[in-house]
């Protein structure tokens, strides 16, 4: 099931996209998957050779995505890391969310993985996380 | 699409949205534009411009220039002066990619004398400038000299030999923010930017060679005094900016502010991504810092593209860059915050001006001015899309209304992927080969997000700025070879 949709009609020169989850666990897996695949055409095209824990924490659930994804374009460009977001825990603690993240992936490989653009940031604008009946939604607007 | 109600022309090319339009405005939106260009632009241009008109300190107008779209936070194409004592600086109007910016730059060189060896050209500058997701530049330096990039810009690539005292006079500024202090700029930012110096990065970024033609010369001239001297002369126009640097100094900023805006200084925005902090403020101050070193790092950033290129034109023609005339026209910025003296109902006003997608455009005389340029006015750089076209441009007396601004590029008036469901990368790099154009890139869908037609007519657009007298058109550039990421 397709766990994510890009969207037209925000922000025209950058990409906009909505993903789902049943859990926030999940909607932050589908949120790495969907950045992941603006950047390669294939995702499949991004092996799983190298693995990166990373740990965050925030007051917001909104803003602790924001300090994920943000976490995932950093490495990009500081490790030239592409990652996949294999396992997402989440718990909650004193009003405070800690994250960790077991990510999987790969080195930039122009030849292999058939890029598409760079991901500059993730931006605020139209920014959220709601819970609805049958699971969890996000919105997220990146600058391309 | 309809246009809001409230929007009332006030002449040929400016049109008004009053403060009643929404609540919390504190000065009105002017949006400077021809009839169908006003047209095509989105609701969220709007939107977005009101949004800004009600940031603290705004003066006079929020504007946005012709070829104005939906952005984040400012509308791309988004102009806000602020009064520096009262008013906010705001990451979200000066964008992610600080000084992104163009550099123009000449050859002697004629189209006939080029096109033989195009293909040879435009391969080795492929090789030569990387481009695309992640990239990374050949300049190696640890972080305590990239510090030295940050806080001098251009002048660090002077006392490198990759650049002349001409290219750094070429270029706004001089190539260098002063009070450009590293220390502000978070250790992550310096992690992300170490390696990308001399790269030009993906999405609208290109490097492209182009051609001068006779019948493209609107204003022979001012043509002649920013060089184009030759009949079919070819000259190279690039694009980019302060690469990962950049990006994460406005990253980690708008937390900062986002953490203080309302609690410490109580401002409410309309959009997270207005995030802001009064410019007197530490915070406000540390940005403003932080701002300029990823300015620097973006002047560095094309000196060193600029480099590359005088070594693959100077070896694919077996003569020196001088020899080949390979002069700066002019390097400018796009998105930065500077503190400038403006003319406001009389007086002469310090403000920090805000230009997100937008560029400088001085008229004649202006201080600032490069002597070469003091009769012609700032050159200005007008990129389009890759197929369609770029301008050279001089400034106009008349920006002085808009603090002296003008466009920045055509505008997109089509989502990514609406255009990659329009055209396949690959068939449109064999469409444009068959026009005599040559691409090189690595990334297809990158390319086909990029077609013309995903593009506002650059032709409209800048007569847009002509008839609004912030910019007259000096020469249509048109491209025969082309990198991107």
């Amino acid at each position: 099931m397709m766990t994510y949709r890009f969207l037209e009609h925000i922000a025209t020169a950058d990409v906009a996209f909505e993903a789902y989850g049943t859990t926030r666990e999940e909607l932050f897996i589908s949120c790495a998957e969907a950045l992941l695949h603006t950047m390669v055409h294939q995702l499949e095209d991004v092996e799983r050779v190298q693995e990166e824990i990373i740990k965050l924490e925030h007051t917001d659930l909104d803003l602790l995505l924001y300090s994920f994804l943000e976490e995932l374009v950093f490495q990009k460009d500081a490790r030239q890391l592409l990652l996949h977001a294999d396992v997402v825990r989440i718990e909650e603690a004193d009003d405070i969310l800690r994250l960790e993240a077991v990510t999987s992936g790969e080195k930039i490989a122009p030849q292999r993985h058939r890029l598409v653009v760079d991901v500059k940031a993730v931006t605020l604008h139209h920014f959220q996380v709601v819970q609805e009946e049958d699971g969890w939604r996000a919105t997220v607007v990146l600058d391309i | 699409m309809t246009l809001p109600a409230q929007l009332r022309q006030v002449s040929s090319t400016i049109w008004e949205l009053p403060v009643s339009f929404k609540e919390g405005m504190l000065v009105p939106v002017r949006i400077i534009a021809s009839e169908p260009l006003l047209a095509t632009m989105e609701a969220g241009v709007f939107d977005q411009a009101a949004n800004v008109a009600c940031l603290p300190g705004i003066v006079k107008y929020s504007y946005c220039m012709p070829d104005g779209h939906w952005g984040y936070g400012f509308p791309i194409g988004g102009v806000a002066a602020m009064n520096p004592a009262t008013g906010v600086i705001s990451p979200g109007g000066i964008g992610f990619d600080i000084n992104c910016g163009m550099r123009l730059v000449l050859t002697n060189l004629t189209e006939q004398e080029v096109r033989p060896r195009l293909h040879k050209l435009v391969d080795l500058m492929f090789e030569r400038i990387p481009t695309g997701v992640g990239c990374k530049g050949f300049v190696k330096c640890t972080r305590s000299e990239f510090r030295h990039v940050l806080e001098k810009g251009s002048r660090w690539c002077l006392e490198k030999g990759y650049a002349t005292h001409d290219d750094l006079k070429m270029t706004e500024e001089q190539g260098s923010f002063s009070g450009a202090d590293a220390s502000t700029c978070s250790e992550r930012a310096i992690e992300r930017g170490v390696d990308q110096i001399g790269t030009l990065g993906s999405g609208n970024h290109y490097c492209e060679i182009q051609v001068a033609r006779p019948e493209n010369i609107f204003d022979q001239e001012t043509a002649r005094a920013f060089g184009i001297t030759i009949p079919n002369q070819v000259v190279i126009m690039f694009h980019c900016g302060s690469r990962g640097l950049g990006h994460q100094v406005a990253t980690d900023y708008l937390q900062t502010f986002l953490r203080v805006m309302t609690k410490k200084y109580g401002i409410t925005v309309r959009d997270r991504e207005l995030a802001c902090a009064p410019f007197r403020s530490p915070e406000g101050q540390e940005y403003f810092s932080a701002m300029k070193c990823a300015v620097n790092m973006g002047f560095a950033n094309r000196q060193v593209i600029l480099h590359r290129l005088r070594e693959v034109f100077s070896q694919v023609f077996r003569r020196s860059p001088e020899d080949l005339g390979m002069d700066m026209v002019y390097d400018v910025a796009h998105n930065t915050a500077k503190l400038e003296t403006h003319r406001v109902d009389g007086k002469e006003k310090e403000l920090l001006v805000h230009r997100k997608g937008a560029t400088r455009s001085l008229g004649p005389h202006a201080p600032g001015l490069p002597a070469c340029y003091k009769e012609t006015g700032q050159p200005v750089i007008i990129g389009g899309s890759m197929e369609t076209g770029s301008y050279l441009l001089a400034g106009n007396g008349g920006a002085s209304d808009t603090f002296f601004t003008t466009a920045h590029g055509s505008g997109r008036t089509m989502s990514r992927h609406q255009a990659k469901k329009m055209t396949k990368g690959q068939k449109l790099l064999g469409e444009m080969e068959q026009r005599g154009i040559y691409v090189r890139t690595d990334s297809y869908g990158g390319l086909a997000e990029e077609a013309g037609f995903a593009y506002k007519d650059i032709d409209v657009v800048t007569a847009a700025t002509e008839m609004a007298d912030l910019s007259r058109r000096v020469v249509k550039l048109v491209p025969i070879g082309n990198i991107k990421g």
